[in-house]
């Protein structure tokens, strides 16, 4: 077993080398999840191309979704005492040991994206991701404004459990809180698909009465709002004029719905986040200051009128 | 057998319907300790059920049951086993799957330190078998043996040492004599420690050799139950069937026939360590039988010849051409039909109905493009029903819950429905009742006289004796001797059986 | 033939009425009863929710909705009874539906006449039936893990399609397949037409050949079959076919409803939605039965218990535990046994006294415990 590992990290450490010949001032692990869906190869990309810009020799892994593919990247990375290594973990749970050897070998550990459950929260100096509760913050903000503090709102929520969806539900809910006349009357999971939201807002068009009395809908992603759009197409309603629709990701498609004025607002979550990464990693390199565990990256609101990207 | 103790068990109006359908009506059955009780009645009479009933496998509608006189609720097998009743049931109940040891001892495995000791279960599993004279690789799966070891392991199975009730459901159905008489050997021995047999069987020569007492079930009804001594079996059959049998002669003794042309012929066909290469030649209007004891290969011979299984040497011709590789689906296109012996793994499909079993054999015939119309498939699967005396309610009733003999005639039934020119047919007539095996024996042999070509197998000798016009006698896996016309008796097929 | 041609039936002739009655009692009665009662719950939850209307020229409305929403899902739920007859299961079929929405996406991107683009994604079905069958039938794989390779890696190969072009997520635009999904034929959404036809295709298929009966023949009793002379491979590989058509024919109109293709999370955990309709219908995962009408009713309970779910306002993180309790109570309902064990109980607890000691071993007596046919 211990072989085994061994075995992997030369290999996996060997196929690093030959990428990083030239000298470079910082050498930085990335264990990156894997390549599903449109955001994560965005991210990989930007990575990799900030860290050119930066001048940073960027040793890259992707563990494929698995988290013994990651344990034994970070394993890598630590025998090639790389400078500092940069985790976008798989999964949340069965860091501790791993950290450990890191931290043994004095080389910080920086998160991307997602969080871990470790004991000791010195075993990595920070966390630095986007705050979900700040983008549902942002588009109750948005539609608090947009309605004047007044609207009955229908809401996609992501995948029932997931943080997004527990976070930009609750970053929405405290907005609209401190506004009367804001409520959400329908609520439910389209689990972040298109057709998941297709479906969620046909059943609430029937259990509405053509969304009678309703003034927005706020989804969790923009695909199921992208779905949502389209069932309300198909039942003659307009969306974007009818409803206010708002929603998170800011993903090509959402360009173009925005453009076309079928939806209103969409808060980006950014892949090229290098550029806020890389800064806090080798501002830490030279100083050594403890960080505060959670570097937030901001988020930006994007409407019809916001020039696209 | 005298009744100064109470009897061992007494059932009191049993009734049971299936589905609305009466299987029994208000029967009562009393077995006394020390006596082999037969149960006898046509295919569906109800005699499965009955003992299910007892047994615990089925629950009764309504009807009462003592043991020893104290009335009981046995709601399970389990339960019933654990009173001391021993069943082996009609088709074979055991797991294919599990080797031999594990099906005898099965639920009652015996343990050390709480712990199954295999190598005791082996222990028990092979002595058990031995009382039977069955010496078998006791850790090879069940399913891999022929039916009759089956039933021979069901019965060892079932002969606990601390059983008081042992029934029976036609254990001897595809026995040969010589098994036969060992079981009979050890019911007389149970017998005498004053265990009570309830058996069951269409063999009546058996019935009044093994039995003391009989019970007779007819249409659901018991219509009498008598000392054995005391009833002649002319006036059995009479209360079994309600009506005379006018009994079919042994072997039409009119003239033999001039036989017609080879239709299927086989030349040194053969297959490894199944059976050695042989030749046989079948002809049109000719009955053939094939005799030889439990695993001397006639089952082997009849897949073979049907192409169930392939040879590894020799060939087989129809009409003087080869026929290639075999295969059923070949066969069945050609115009061989074939009926298996165990027809409840390799026969019926049964959750399929009456109709549709029937009617499988003609489809495949035609093609999956070419379906029967639906009128066209009643008006066989009825023409079946009455040609053979299928007791079900109607055509559209799944073929598992016939009873054992109205399966039976099913396969039967499937095979005739093809109209084939070559009839291959193992076991034909395995729990068939007295009434219908003369039945269907005057059936084959009209179908021959018409120009089939027919090829029999059975492990009962007065079947053989009385389709054949030649016998091919099988002995250790190889065809030992042919004899034909009035040189076909009991007496010369066991001579050659025997190696005489 | 002359003597005892008469072997009396034993019973009396069935009447009509007890058999109609068997025959109900036996199958569509619960299931329908079931699905009566969810949709009156329905009706008691959402005002209007029986009222139909007609918006943008056609039907509208929950019920049609549901009718609607269900028609994918029936139609690889109708593959799936196919598969099940045949004693087997067909895991992949949510792969099979993302690897024909990424087909189509491809060959709508790579400039294919749009009649052609739904021949290659009923083309990729197929493929897929092939590569399932010749797993099962020809090589001999169980069918639950032959089924799991193509579950697994299906997935994996939407993705991939996607990237021969370049795009992830693609979306696009087709009025000639959007018409067969979200159109209207008159006030009659197409997809119902659709679902309609295919039905009658594959019932005529099934029961107009001798096909369905060779299925079922494999289902119930592969041995024997052969030996009646049904080619059991033959059979079994047509059943994957099927299964791999009719799930390729609901990735078309789940994907032409989107009109994007997404394979990561298209058809996920459709399934199970097809193998629990076939089992409501009554079918039974042993095979040996195809059971194609109470397949569609199985499907209508699922989604018509999926609408109620939505339209309810039952907090989202219930949607799960509410649909496996009602399922549990519709297959309870329809469960000879579990209602026979009820009035069993009631009446083994007036006559069973003490006499039965301990019950004995497990799977004591008959090792095939004790319900024999
Ligand atoms: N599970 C069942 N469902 C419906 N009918 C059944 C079922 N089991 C048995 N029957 C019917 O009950 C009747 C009696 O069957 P049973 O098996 O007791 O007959 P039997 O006397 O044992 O006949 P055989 O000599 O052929 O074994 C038959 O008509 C049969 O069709
Ligand atoms: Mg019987």
């Amino acid at each position: 077993m211990r072989h085994l590992t061994w075995l992997g990290g030369a290999v996996a450490g060997g196929l690093m080398m030959l990428a990083g010949t030239q000298a470079f001032a910082v050498t930085i692990g990335f264990s990156q999840v894997g390549d599903e869906g449109d955001w994560r190869p965005a991210f990989s990309k930007d990575m990799q191309e900030e860290a050119k810009k930066e001048g940073i020799d960027l040793k890259f892994a992707d563990a494929q979704g698995k988290q013994e593919e990651q344990l034994r990247a970070v394993r890598a990375f630590i025998a090639q005492q790389v400078d500092a290594i940069v985790i976008a973990p798989v999964v949340v749970t069965g860091w501790d040991q791993v950290l450990k050897e890191a931290k043994r070998a004095h080389i910080p550990v920086f998160l991307a994206d997602r969080d871990v459950d470790v004991t000791d929260k010195s075993l990595y100096v920070t966390r630095i991701s986007a705050d979900f509760n700040l983008e549902g913050r942002l588009a109750g903000a948005w539609l608090a404004q947009a309605s004047k503090g007044n609207c009955k709102i229908v809401e996609l929520q992501g995948t029932t459990g997931s943080a997004p969806a527990i976070e930009r539900h609750k970053g929405f809910e405290t907005i609209i809180k401190e506004f009367p006349g804001m409520e959400i009357v329908k609520s439910q999971s389209g689990d972040f698909t298109t057709e998941g939201g297709k479906k969620v807002m046909e059943a609430f068009i029937k259990s509405t009465d053509n969304l009678k009395g309703i003034c927005a809908s706020f989804a969790h992603n923009d695909n199921m709002q992208l779905g949502a759009i389209q069932a309300m197409k198909e039942a003659g309603l307009n969306p974007g004029k009818d409803l206010l629709m708002v929603s998170v990701d800011y993903v090509p498609a959402m360009k173009k719905a925005l453009a076309a004025g079928e939806a209103n607002a969409s808060v980006e979550l950014r892949s090229a986040i290098g550029k806020y990464i890389y800064p806090v990693v080798l501002n830490y390199l030279k100083d050594k200051k403890p960080l505060p565990k959670w570097v937030v990256i901001p988020s930006d609101l994007h409407t019809a009128a916001t020039p696209g990207s | 057998m005298t009744s100064d103790q109470p009897p061992r068990v007494e059932l009191v109006g049993i009734s049971k319907a299936f589905a609305g359908v009466p299987a029994l009506d208000r029967v009562d059955f009393t077995l006394h300790p020390g006596e082999v009780h037969a149960l006898l009645g046509e295919n569906g009479a109800g005699k499965s059920t009955l003992i299910k009933i007892m047994t615990g496998a089925l629950a009764a509608d309504a009807g009462e049951m003592r043991l020893d006189g104290r009335a009981v609720a046995v709601g399970s097998t389990a339960e019933a086993r654990a009173l001391g009743i021993s069943t082996v049931y009609q088709e074979v109940n055991l797991v294919p799957t599990l080797s031999v040891a594990r099906n005898v001892t099965l639920g009652r495995e015996p343990r050390r330190f709480g712990l199954i000791s295999w190598r005791a279960a082996r222990e028990k599993a092979r002595a058990r078998l031995k009382r039977l004279s069955l010496e078998i690789d006791v850790e090879r799966a069940l399913g891999s043996f022929p039916v009759a070891v089956q039933q021979l392991v069901a019965i060892a199975r079932a002969l606990e040492e601390d059983s008081r009730v042992l029934v029976l459901d036609e254990p001897t159905a595809s026995l040969d004599a010589q098994e036969t008489r060992l079981l009979f050997r050890i019911l007389r021995d149970l017998k005498a420690q004053g265990m009570a047999v309830v058996f069951i069987s269409h063999f009546l020569d058996q019935v009044y050799e093994i039995s003391d007492r009989i019970s007779v079930l007819r249409n659901g009804r018991l219509v009498g139950s008598a000392a054995t001594a005391a009833l002649p079996q002319r006036e059995l059959i009479t209360l079994m069937l309600g009506r005379e049998l006018e009994r079919v002669e042994q072997r039409a003794a009119a003239a033999p026939k001039a036989a017609g042309a080879p239709v299927l012929a086989a030349e040194k066909l053969g297959r490894r360590r199944w059976i050695e290469p042989f030749d046989l030649v079948l002809r049109a209007g000719e009955a053939i039988g094939l005799a030889g004891l439990l695993g001397s290969g006639r089952t082997e011979t009849a897949k073979l010849i049907f192409g169930a299984v392939r040879a590894d040497s020799g060939r087989l011709t129809l009409d003087g051409a080869p026929l290639g590789h075999a295969s059923p689906r070949r066969a069945l296109r050609r115009g061989i039909a074939f009926c298996p012996e165990d027809r409840k793994a390799e026969g019926l499909v049964l959750d399929l109905s009456v109709r549709e079993n029937i009617l499988l054999a003609l489809q495949t015939k035609r093609g999956w493009l070419r379906p029967l119309p639906r009128d066209e498939q009643r008006r066989l699967a009825e023409a079946m029903i009455e040609a053979l005396g299928i007791a079900t309610s109607d055509a559209e009733k799944p073929v598992g819950q016939l009873s054992g003999g109205n399966q039976q005639k099913v396969v039967l039934a499937r095979a005739l429905a093809s109209k084939p020119r070559v009839l291959v047919l193992d076991e034909p007539t395995r729990g068939i009742d007295v009434g219908a095996h003369a039945e269907i024996v005057a059936l084959v042999r009209r179908l021959c006289a018409e120009g089939l070509a027919l090829l029999v197998a059975s492990s009962e000798l007065d079947e053989i004796v009385a389709v054949s016009d030649r016998v091919a006698v099988l002995r250790d896996r190889r065809i030992v001797g042919e004899i034909a016309g009035a040189e076909i008796t009991r007496e010369t097929i066991i001579e050659l059986i025997a190696g005489g | 033939m002359s003597v005892n041609q008469t072997i009396e039936v034993a019973p009396a002739p069935r009447t009509l009425g007890t058999r109609l009655r068997g025959l109900a009692g036996h199958r569509a009665v619960w299931p329908l009863l079931a699905l009566a009662l969810i949709l009156a719950v329905n009706g008691l939850v959402s005002p209007g929710f029986f009222s139909i209307r007609v918006v943008e020229g056609r039907f509208f409305g929950s019920t049609i909705d549901i009718l609607y929403r269900a028609m994918p899902t029936a139609m690889v739920a109708l593959g799936m009874a196919v598969v099940i007859g045949s004693k087997g299961i067909d895991l992949s079929v949510g792969a099979i539906i993302a690897i024909c929405g990424a087909t189509i996406a491809w060959r709508i991107h790579a400039g294919d006449p749009h009649v052609v683009v739904l021949l290659w994604a009923l083309g990729a079905g197929l493929l897929c039936g092939l590569w399932n069958g010749a797993l099962v039938a020809l090589l001999g794989i169980q069918p639950i893990v032959a089924t799991l390779v193509l579950m697994v890696s299906g997935r994996g190969i939407g993705l991939m399609i996607n990237l021969i072009y370049g795009g992830t997520n693609p979306s696009f635009e087709s009025p000639f397949l959007q018409s067969l999904s979200v159109g209207h034929v008159g006030l009659i959404p197409t997809r119902l037409l659709l679902g309609a036809a295919s039905f009658a295709a594959l019932w005529l298929l099934l029961r107009r050949t001798a096909l369905g009966l060779f299925i079922e023949a494999v289902g119930g009793n592969a041995r024997a079959a052969d030996l009646a002379g049904i080619g059991s491979r033959l059979v079994t590989y047509s059943a994957y076919l099927i299964s791999g058509l009719t799930a390729g024919w609901a990735g078309v109109i789940l994907t032409a409803d989107t009109h994007i293709s997404d394979p990561v999370s298209q058809g996920l955990y459709i399934e199970l939605d097809a193998i629990l309709a076939v089992v409501i219908g009554g079918g039974s995962l042993a095979g040996g039965r195809i059971h194609l009408g109470m397949t569609v009713i199985g499907t209508l309970i699922i989604q018509a218990l999926a609408t109620l779910i939505l339209t309810s306002g039952v907090p989202p993180e219930y949607n799960l535990v509410v649909k496996a309790v009602v399922v549990l109570a519709v297959l309870l309902l329809q469960s000879d046994d579990a209602r026979a064990a009820l009035t069993r109980r009631n009446r083994a607890r007036g006559s069973l006294g003490g006499g039965s000691p301990g019950g004995g071993s497990p799977g004591g007596g008959s090792p095939k415990g004790g319900r024999r046919r």
